[in-house]
């Protein structure tokens, strides 16, 4: 009943698949496929961590260091942008945003 | 032994179960509670590996900063959330069948998966095992890494400018203070002396001078 690398990585397959299956389920709603997109990366750096730990080399945790300020810059920018779109159009359906469609 | 796998089952069973809620709760305050629990037991699950400047790192940098800026963001924006999930059943099936198809392949690609005998050998810097994570982290960090870290400081100054640009505006109609122009009065431009002369009062003359 050891708990090994397979384990992990089972965790994080499904916390991707589930963040995956948010962008589909809420394709009108900006705010959950922002939050499911972190979910993604959060798989990302569960698979990180967990390779690291397991090879015995540091290295994938500074990554994970890394995919972690690139999440934050995203959300930061990502909210950024739909508050201003906000602002213009009043909304934040997706399917709103075909200003530029030709 | 039982107990880390007791708790790798908890922590991992209600990642997982509030992962779900994020993406299927009707109200998106509470998918943001659901995605800073699903955090906070990921970061539980970062502690359980060995991880653990990492597991708090998680707790700080998303609870603390990404989950709140989400429920700002939320509660700030006045949307009616019930119409922006019409269509969700509409899309269940496609998310399902494209989601089970991911799941089948990570799955298999994770359970099919052997180490390569000689990987070990291509470890770039190992872990040491006679200092704290932190202190191990911070060694490989500062020296052999020191241009990753100083990239990921700039990514966050960008974002940080990138936010700020994109979200100020200045309202006319508000009055500000402008500090040159409070320095620059001066006595004789603010007010203007007048000797009454008794009997008479002010004339009309002088009116325009008043309101200077």
């Amino acid at each position: 009943m050891t708990i090994g690398l397979g384990h992990y990585l089972a965790v994080a397959a499904i916390l991707f698949t589930l963040g995956i299956l948010g962008i589909f389920l809420n394709r009108k709603n900006i705010i959950v496929i922002l939050m499911s997109i972190e979910l993604i990366l959060l798989a990302v750096n569960i698979n990180l961590v967990a390779f690291s730990t397991f090879l015995g080399d540091i290295v994938g945790q500074v990554f994970a260091l890394l995919v972690l300020t690139v999440a934050a810059a995203e959300a930061a920018i990502g909210l950024a942008v739909l508050v201003v779109y906000f602002r213009n159009r009043g909304s934040i359906a997706v399917e709103d945003v075909n200003l530029m469609k030709g | 032994m039982i107990l880390p796998a007791l708790f790798f089952y908890l922590f991992a069973g209600v990642c997982v179960a509030s992962a779900v809620m994020v993406i299927v709760s009707r109200n998106p305050v509470h998918s943001v509670l659901y995605l800073i629990l699903a955090f906070v037991n990921a970061s539980g699950l970062f502690v359980l590996m060995g991880a653990e400047f990492l597991g708090m790192m998680l707790i700080v940098v998303y609870v603390g900063a990404v989950a709140v800026l989400f429920l700002f963001v939320i509660m700030m924006l006045d949307v009616d959330f019930t119409e922006l999930r019409e269509g969700f059943l509409e899309y269940l099936p496609i998310g399902l069948v494209i989601g089970g198809i991911f799941l089948a392949e990570l799955l298999l690609v994770a359970g099919g998966w052997v180490m390569k005998p000689d990987a070990a050998k291509s470890i770039t810097a190992a872990i040491p095992t006679n200092v704290s994570n932190t202190e191990a982290l911070g060694l490989v960090l500062y020296t052999k890494y020191i241009h990753y870290f100083q990239l990921a400081g700039m990514v966050l100054l960008v974002a940080m400018i990138g936010a700020i640009v994109l979200t100020l505006r200045h309202k006319a109609k508000v009055k500000r203070q402008d500090i040159n122009v409070q320095n620059a009065r001066t006595p004789e431009l603010a007010m203007a002396i007048r000797k009454v002369a008794p009997g008479q009062g002010l004339q009309d003359s002088d009116a325009a001078e008043w309101v200077k």
